[in-house]
C-alpha cells in the first residue's frame, strides 16, 4: 500500500491498473518540481547572464567561471552538495526544494547561455539605429532587444524544460517521491519492478511528447521578427 | 547521317506547375560540339541534369548510344529505368558544374582519383598516373596535394574538368562552367576546354553565356526558349544571321 | 581527518569513471552513427527501428533506462525463461551508451542531411553508389559538423556517470558517499568531488577539440 492505494496482484493488468494512480500521484510531484526548477533556472540564468555580460572584467570573468563549473559537474553531485552543505551553514529546506534548486542551479548554466545567445543574436544595426534615434539605453534594450529576443529565446527554454522534466528523477536520491521513486518503491515491496518501471518509462514518453508538442505549437505562434510593439 | 549518340524525343519535364522541357526534340551526333544558349529558364541546363540523370523526366524518351537513358525493356515494352541500368548508362557520361562541386574533404588528386579507384576499379597506381597526366594536361600539375579550398575558381574548375575526364567518357557535359567565376579566371577554363575540343573525339555539350568563345569551339549551336529549340544551326549562321526575332533580341542583348 | 587522506579511495572511484565514460562514449558513438544513418535508410524497417530508438531513448529519463535495465530487465527475462541480469557495470555502460546514443543519432542525421546536395550530384555523376556515396563522401564531410555537439555529449555523459553510483557500481560518486557516511565531514568531501568532476570534464572537452581538429584538419590544411 501506498498513499492509501492497494495494489493488485492477483495479474499483471490488474496489478498494472492498481498501481496507475499511485504512479499518477508521483507524476504529479515530478511535473511540480519540473516547473519550480525551471522557474529558479529561468531566474538564476538572467542574473548570470547579466553578471557575464557585465562591462567589468572582475564580475564578468567570476561569472563565466561559476557558470562553466556548473555546467560540467553533475547534477547528483550538487544535489548532494546542496543537501548535505547547507544544513550545516544552518539553511535547512524540505528536499522537494533543496532538489527543485539544485536542478535550477544546474539548468542555470545553460539558460544563461540562450539568453546571451538570443540578445546578442538581435544586430548591431538596431542597435545603431536606436542609437541614432536618440534612445536611452535602457529604453533600447526593453523596446528593442527583449522583443526581437524573445522569440528565439523561447524555443531553446521550451527545450530545456524538457530535459529538466527528464532529470527530476535524480531527486529520489533525497528522498523525493518523484514517479520514478513510487515505482522503485512499488518494485521493493512487490518484487516486481518490471511492470511498474516500464509503465514510467510510458508515462514519461507520454510527458515529454507533450510537451515538446507545446513547445512546437508556442513556436510555431511566436512572431520570428519579434513581438509586436503597437 | 549515323545514328544520333544523344536524341531527345519529344521529352517533357516539369517542375511542378512550370513546364521545363515541352516536348523537346533534340539530336547530337558522336563526336560534336554543341552549344546551348538561351535565357536563363529556358530549360538548357535540365537537358545536361537529364542526360547525367540528376532529373529525371516526365515524358518521351531519352536515348545515349542509341539505348533509352531512362527506360529499359521489360516484359511489357520499355519501363521505368532501374539503378543499375541506370549506372550503365552514366558511365558514358561525364559533368563539369558550374559550382566545381569538388569534394572538399579530399585532395586535388584524390578528387581525380577516388572515382577511377571505387567505380572503375582501377589500381591506385594506375588511376595515379591517370590522374597525373590529367593534372598536366589542365596545367595543374603543381597543386596535386592541396585541398580545393586553396586553389582560385579558375583552377578548382580545372579540376572539375579532369576529375570529369578521368571517368574516360564519351560524352561530357559542361554546365555554365565560367559562370561563377571572376572575370579575369574565366580564360584560363576556356582555354582548357577549347583544347579539347580541339584534341580530342569527345561528344561535348556545353551549356553558356560565352557567346564569343561559343562560336569558336562549336560546330552547332542551339538556341533554347521556353522548353523548346527555337532555332540551331552553325555559329556562323546563327550569329551573324539569325531567321527567328527571339534569337535576334537575345543575341543582341547579351552581345550588347 | 586531514582531505588528502580521503585522495586514494577516490582517485580508485574516479578510474571507474573514467573507464565507464569511455566505453558508453565509444558505446554511445557507435549507436549514434548506426541509428543516425539508420534514421535516413530507404529500407522502412531499419528507419522504423531507429526512429523508435531515438524516440524512446530521448523521451525518458536516463535514470528510468538505468533502473530499468537493472532492476525490471531481469525478471522480463525470467518471463521468457532466458537469465538477463545484468552486473551493474553492464547495465551503466549500456544505459549511459544508449542514451547518449540516441541524442548522438539526432546530431549524426543532422549532419549527414546537412552536407549540400551539390555533393551528391557529383558523387552521381562520377557513378558512385549510393554507398559509396555515403561512406567515403558525405559521412567524412558530416563529421566535423558532428564533433562540437559530441564534444557537449562527451561531457554531458562524464556527469551522467555519477548516476550509477545508484546502482551500487563503485564510481567517483560512489566512493565520496561511502566517505561521507564514515566521517559526515559532507563539505569537504563534495568540494572535492566537484572539483574532480570538473578536472575531468576540462579533460575530456580538450580531447574532443583534439579530435575535432584532427577530424577537420582538411579544412585548415596549410592555408
Amino acid at each position: 500500500m501506498l498513499f492509501g492505494f492497494e495494489w493488485d496482484l492477483s495479474n499483471p493488468l490488474a496489478f498494472a491498473i492498481s498501481i496507475l494512480p499511485i504512479l499518477l500521484i508521483g507524476m504529479w510531484v515530478t511535473i511540480q518540481a519540473t516547473v519550480v526548477g525551471f522557474f529558479v533556472a529561468l531566474v538564476l540564468g538572467l542574473i548570470f547572464a547579466i553578471l557575464k555580460s557585465a562591462p567589468s572584467r572582475f564580475i564578468a570573468w567570476p561569472a563565466r567561471l561559476v557558470t562553466e563549473f556548473i555546467r560540467d559537474t553533475p547534477l547528483l553531485v550538487q544535489l548532494f552538495f546542496l543537501y548535505y552543505v547547507l544544513p550545516e551553514y544552518g539553511i535547512v529546506l524540505p528536499a522537494f526544494m533543496t532538489g527543485a534548486l539544485a536542478l535550477g542551479l544546474q539548468y542555470s548554466a545553460y539558460t544563461s547561455e540562450v539568453y546571451r545567445a538570443g540578445i546578442e543574436a538581435v544586430g548591431r544595426d538596431q542597435h545603431e539605429a536606436a542609437r541614432a534615434l536618440n534612445l536611452p539605453s535602457a529604453r533600447t534594450f526593453t523596446h528593442i532587444v527583449v522583443p526581437q529576443a524573445i522569440p528565439r529565446i523561447v524555443p531553446a527554454m521550451g527545450n530545456y524544460l524538457v530535459s529538466i522534466m527528464k532529470d527530476v528523477p535524480v531527486l529520489s536520491v533525497v528522498t523525493v517521491l518523484e514517479m520514478l521513486n513510487v515505482a522503485k518503491i512499488i518494485g521493493d515491496r512487490t518484487f516486481n519492478y518490471l511492470i511498474p518501471l516500464s509503465m514510467v518509462g510510458g508515462l514519461y514518453l507520454i510527458m515529454t511528447l507533450v510537451a515538446s508538442a507545446g513547445v512546437r505549437l508556442l513556436d510555431r505562434y511566436l512572431p520570428k521578427q519579434g513581438l509586436p510593439l503597437k | 547521317m549515323t545514328d544520333p549518340i544523344i536524341k531527345f524525343d519529344k521529352v517533357v519535364k516539369r517542375f511542378g506547375d512550370l513546364t521545363v522541357l515541352d516536348e523537346l526534340d533534340f539530336e547530337v551526333q558522336k563526336g560534336e560540339k554543341v552549344s546551348i544558349i538561351g535565357p536563363s529558364g529556358s530549360g538548357k541546363s535540365t537537358v545536361l541534369r537529364i542526360l547525367m540523370t540528376l532529373e529525371q523526366i516526365d515524358g518521351g524518351i531519352v536515348t545515349v548510344g542509341g539505348e533509352p537513358l531512362w527506360h529499359e525493356s521489360g516484359p511489357n515494352g520499355l519501363q521505368p529505368a532501374s539503378e543499375a541500368h541506370l549506372r550503365k548508362m552514366r558511365a558514358q557520361l561525364g559533368m563539369v558544374f558550374q559550382q566545381f562541386n569538388l569534394f572538399p574533404h579530399m585532395s586535388v588528386l584524390r578528387n581525380i582519383t577516388e572515382a577511377p579507384v571505387r567505380v572503375l576499379g582501377l589500381s591506385k597506381v594506375e588511376a595515379r598516373e591517370r590522374g597525373e597526366e590529367l593534372l598536366e594536361l589542365v596545367g595543374l600539375a603543381d597543386q596535386a596535394d592541396k585541398y580545393p579550398h586553396q586553389l582560385s575558381g579558375g583552377q578548382q574548375q580545372r579540376v572539375g574538368i579532369a576529375r570529369a575526364l578521368a571517368m574516360r567518357p564519351s560524352i561530357l557535359l559542361f554546365d555554365e562552367p565560367t559562370s561563377a567565376l571572376d572575370p579575369e579566371l574565366v580564360g584560363e577554363v576556356l582555354t582548357v576546354i577549347g583544347r579539347l575540343a580541339e584534341e580530342h573525339d569527345l561528344t561535348m555539350l556545353l551549356v553558356t553565356h560565352e557567346m564569343r568563345f561559343a562560336r569558336e569551339i562549336s560546330d552547332r549551336v542551339c538556341f533554347f526558349d521556353k522548353g523548346q529549340i527555337r532555332e540551331e544551326g552553325t555559329p556562323e549562321a546563327l550569329f551573324t544571321d539569325p531567321n527567328e526575332e527571339r534569337t535576334r533580341e537575345f543575341l543582341k542583348a547579351v552581345l550588347d | 581527518m586531514h582531505w588528502t587522506e580521503y585522495l586514494p579511495s577516490l582517485m580508485q572511484g574516479a578510474w571507474v569513471t573514467v573507464q565507464l565514460t569511455l566505453y558508453s562514449t565509444l558505446l554511445g558513438a557507435a549507436a549514434a552513427f548506426v541509428f543516425g544513418i539508420g534514421k535516413l535508410s530507404r529500407n522502412w524497417a531499419l528507419r522504423g527501428v531507429s526512429i523508435a530508438y531515438i524516440e524512446v531513448f530521448r523521451g525518458t529519463s536516463l535514470l528510468v533506462q538505468l533502473f530499468w535495465l537493472y532492476f525490471a530487465l531481469p525478471l522480463a527475462g525470467n518471463a521468457i525463461g532466458i537469465d538477463l541480469r545484468l552486473p551493474p557495470v553492464l547495465a551503466g555502460v549500456l544505459a549511459l551508451g544508449l542514451n547518449i546514443g540516441a541524442y548522438g543519432a539526432e546530431v549524426v542525421r543532422g549532419a549527414i542531411q546537412a552536407v549540400h546536395s551539390d555533393q551528391h550530384e557529383a558523387a552521381r555523376a562520377l557513378n558512385f553508389t549510393e554507398r559509396q556515396t555515403l561512406f567515403r563522401i558525405t559521412i567524412p564531410q558530416a563529421i566535423p559538423e558532428m564533433m562540437p555537439s559530441f564534444g557537449n555529449l562527451a561531457v554531458q555523459n562524464l556527469k551522467d556517470t555519477a548516476l550509477v553510483s545508484l546502482i551500487s557500481l563503485g564510481d567517483l560518486t560512489f566512493r565520496a558517499e561511502q566517505i561521507r557516511n564514515f566521517t559526515q565531514e559532507s563539505t569537504t568531501i563534495y568540494t572535492m568531488l566537484l572539483f574532480m568532476y570538473f578536472g575531468m570534464a576540462l579533460v575530456v572537452t580538450a580531447i574532443m577539440r583534439l579530435l575535432e581538429r584532427f577530424a577537420g584538419r582538411w579544412r585548415v590544411a596549410g592555408s
